[in-house]
C-alpha cells in the first residue's frame, strides 16, 4: 500500500469522500488532471485542513454564495501573508460550503514550481502556475479559479504596509471578458496578521533567485481570518482599450477595497 | 448453360510506401497495419530486418545516393518516415547529419518524384521543459528545447526543416506528429527503459506530469495519419497524466532519488554515471511537466487511444515479476 493511500484511509472519513467525489471534477482514469491536481491528495489535505480552518484560524465568511455552483468564474482577491494561505482558506471555504461546493484552482507565482516538494504539492491540491494559456484553458473547462492579481507584490508586503491593494495586473480582466467569465471580488482579512514581516532581506533574495525573503516570526499566528465574497461582475467583451481595461480593473480593485474594509469594520481585534 | 468458376484473387495492393526507420519497434507495428492494404517497402540505416516476404527491406544510409535508386525503383506514392537516431545515441554531429541533412535529402526526393503525402515523426521533446511550461501546450507553442540543451538541437531542426517544406511545397501533404511518451513491447526510449528498471532514478523533489501512449496506439495513430494525409502539425497524446513518480511505483520501480538542488549537481552525477536511461541533458523532462494537448489529432483524424495507463503500467510491472 502506497503512502497516499495508506494516508486516505486514515484520515478521510467517508463522508467527506463521498462529499468531494459529488464534486464534478475532469481527471484522467488515475485521478490526475492535466495541471497536477490529484483527487486523492486533494481529499487527505482538505480533511487535514479542517482544523486548520475550523479551530486555528476560525474562518468566517458572507456572501460564499455568490461563487456560482457551476460554469467558469474568476475568485479575485486581495493577497497577503507571506506563504499562500489565503488562497489555501478560499479554496477551502468554496469546497466546504453546503450548497454547491466546488474545488477552485489557485493562480501561484511562477517562483513556486522550482521549489522541491512544494512545487508539486501545490500542483496536486489544485494550484496551477500562473499562467494566462494555463487560466484560459481552465475557464474552458468550466473551472473556477483563484487568481491574486497583485502577485508578490501582494503576499511579500511589509506589516506596516497592510490592507493596502498594491498595483493590480490586468490579464484576468481580458480572460474573464475573452471567456464571458463572471468576476467574484473577495476582501480577505486576517492574513496580514499570520506572518508579520517587518523587513525584506533583498539583496539575499536576489541572490537565491527567490522573491522575498521577509525578517518574521518564525510561526504562523492564529489571527481570525474573514473572507468577505462581494457580488459576482460581469464585463462585456467589446474590445476595450488599454486604459478601459485598467478602469475595470480599478473598480473590481474597489470592490475588494470595500470587502476589506467591511471585514475590518466587523473585527474586534487581530485575533478575535 | 455454361457454368462459371469463381476465381478468388488476392487484390494487389495499388500504392507503395516508403517506411524509414524500419527496424524500430514503431515501425514494425506501423508496417502491420499497411501491409494489407499497400505495398511497403522498408528502409533503415541501422540494420537489415525482415518483415515478410513480399516487403522488400534495405540497410541503406539516406544520406547515401544509392538511396534515390529506391526512389526510381518503386515509384513510391507516400513516406513515413520514422527513422531517426534518438538523442543520447552516436554523436551530435551524427545526429545531425542523420536526422537533419538525411530528411532534408528524404523530402527533396519526396519532391522530385512528385510523393504527395509524407508523415515525419517528431517528438513533444521540441516543446523544452521548463517551469513556466503551461499544461496542455498546443502545436502553435514556440520549440525551446534547443535553447535548453545543445543535445536536442537535431530534434528541433528535424522540425524546423519539416515546416518550411511544409510550407514551401504544400503538394508534399507533410504531417508533422509530435507524441508524447511512447511505450510499450520492444520500445527502446529512455523512459521505457526507467519504467522497465527495478531501480530507477528520480529527483528529489520533483514528479512532473507526463503522459504515455502505447506503441500500438501510436502505430494507429501514424496509420490514421497516412491514410488521412492531412497537412500539418500535430501533437499526438493520450487525454490522461499521471505523476512520474506514482508512473513508476505502478510499475513495480524502487526510487533512486538524486538531489535537485542545484541543478548543476544532478547533471554531473548523471554525467559522470554515464546514465543511458536518465540523461543529463533529458534531466529537465524528469524535473518539469511538458503535458501536450492531444485533441487538434484526434478531432481532425478521428483518433482515440485504447490502452489505458493501467494496462500499460501492468505490463511493465509483470515484466518484473
Amino acid at each position: 500500500m502506497s503512502l497516499k493511500s495508506f494516508l486516505k484511509e486514515k484520515l478521510v472519513s467517508k463522508e467527506l469522500n463521498d462529499q468531494l467525489d459529488k464534486i464534478d471534477k475532469p481527471v484522467g482514469t488515475l485521478g490526475y488532471d492535466p495541471w497536477g491536481f490529484n483527487t486523492d491528495t486533494n481529499k487527505i489535505v482538505i480533511s487535514l485542513f479542517s482544523t486548520i480552518y475550523d479551530k486555528y484560524f476560525r474562518v468566517e465568511t458572507t456572501g460564499i454564495e455568490h461563487v456560482p455552483a457551476t460554469g467558469p468564474v474568476l475568485i479575485i482577491a486581495n493577497h497577503s501573508g507571506q506563504l499562500p494561505i489565503d488562497g489555501t482558506l478560499i479554496g477551502y471555504a468554496v469546497s466546504s460550503r453546503e450548497k454547491s461546493p466546488r474545488l477552485p484552482r489557485a493562480m501561484i507565482e511562477r517562483f513556486f514550481p522550482t521549489v522541491p516538494f512544494l512545487g508539486n504539492f501545490l500542483n496536486q491540491v489544485g494550484a496551477v502556475l500562473g499562467d494566462p494559456t494555463n487560466c484560459s484553458k481552465m475557464l474552458k473547462n468550466g473551472e473556477a479559479i483563484v487568481v491574486f492579481p497583485e502577485g508578490i507584490r501582494g503576499s511579500g508586503k511589509l506589516y506596516k504596509d497592510r490592507y493596502q491593494l498594491q498595483k493590480f495586473g490586468n490579464g484576468f480582466v481580458h480572460l474573464a471578458m475573452k471567456h464571458n467569465t463572471p468576476i467574484v471580488p473577495v476582501g480577505v482579512v486576517g492574513c496580514e496578521e499570520t506572518i508579520p514581516a517587518f523587513a525584506n532581506l533583498k539583496p539575499l533574495a536576489k541572490l537565491l533567485n527567490v522573491p522575498y525573503i521577509p525578517i518574521a516570526l518564525p510561526f504562523v499566528l492564529p489571527a481570525k481570518v474573514r473572507l468577505n465574497f462581494g457580488e459576482p461582475i460581469h464585463f462585456d467583451n467589446d474590445e476595450p482599450s488599454e486604459e478601459q481595461v485598467t478602469r475595470r480593473v480599478e473598480k473590481v480593485k474597489s470592490a475588494i477595497n470595500s470587502l476589506i474594509a467591511q471585514g475590518l469594520e466587523e473585527r474586534q481585534g487581530i485575533f478575535e | 448453360m455454361s457454368e462459371k468458376k469463381i476465381v478468388i484473387k488476392k487484390k494487389t495492393p495499388s500504392k507503395t510506401v516508403l517506411v524509414t526507420g524500419a527496424a524500430g519497434a514503431l515501425a514494425s507495428q506501423v508496417i502491420n497495419r499497411l501491409r494489407e492494404k499497400y505495398k511497403i517497402v522498408a528502409v533503415d540505416f541501422r540494420k537489415l530486418t525482415y518483415h515478410s516476404d513480399d516487403i522488400p527491406s534495405y540497410k541503406i544510409n539516406i544520406n547515401k545516393r544509392g538511396f534515390e535508386d529506391l526512389f526510381k525503383k518503386y515509384d513510391f506514392d507516400s513516406v513515413i518516415h520514422l527513422g531517426r537516431i534518438s538523442s543520447g545515441e552516436e554523436t551530435r554531429m551524427n545526429r545531425y547529419n542523420a536526422n537533419v541533412i538525411g530528411t532534408q535529402k528524404l523530402l527533396d526526393l519526396c519532391h522530385k518524384y512528385g510523393i504527395n503525402n509524407v508523415t515525419v515523426l517528431s517528438t513533444f521533446h521540441v516543446y523544452g521543459a521548463s517551469p513556466y511550461n503551461p499544461a496542455l501546450i498546443d502545436e502553435t507553442a514556440p520549440l525551446l528545447a534547443a535553447e535548453l540543451t545543445m543535445d536536442l538541437v537535431d530534434s528541433v531542426e528535424l522540425e524546423n526543416l519539416a515546416n518550411i517544406y511544409l510550407w514551401r511545397y504544400p503538394e508534399l501533404n507533410i504531417t508533422i506528429l509530435r507524441p508524447c511518451n511512447i511505450v510499450g513491447p520492444g520500445v527502446n526510449n529512455s523512459i521505457s527503459s526507467l519504467l522497465s528498471s527495478k531501480f530507477s532514478p528520480v529527483l528529489l523533489g520533483f514528479s512532473p506530469m507526463m503522459q504515455f501512449i502505447h506503441i500500438y496506439d501510436m502505430a494507429d495513430a501514424i496509420a490514421l495519419s497516412h491514410q488521412k494525409a492531412k497537412r500539418g502539425v500535430f501533437n499526438v497524446a493520450t487525454n490522461d497524466w499521471i505523476a512520474y513518480q506514482e508512473a513508476l511505483t505502478l510499475c513495480g520501480c524502487t526510487d533512486i532519488p538524486l538531489p535537485s538542488i542545484p541543478p548543476i549537481l544532478p547533471r554531473a552525477i548523471t554525467s559522470l554515471l554515464g546514465m543511458k536511461m536518465f540523461p543529463s541533458y533529458l534531466i529537465n523532462y524528469y524535473k518539469y511537466p511538458v503535458v501536450i494537448d492531444g485533441s487538434n489529432f484526434n478531432e481532425t483524424f478521428g483518433f482515440e487511444a485504447k490502452t489505458p495507463l493501467r494496462e500499460i503500467f501492468r505490463t511493465y510491472r509483470e515484466l518484473k515479476e
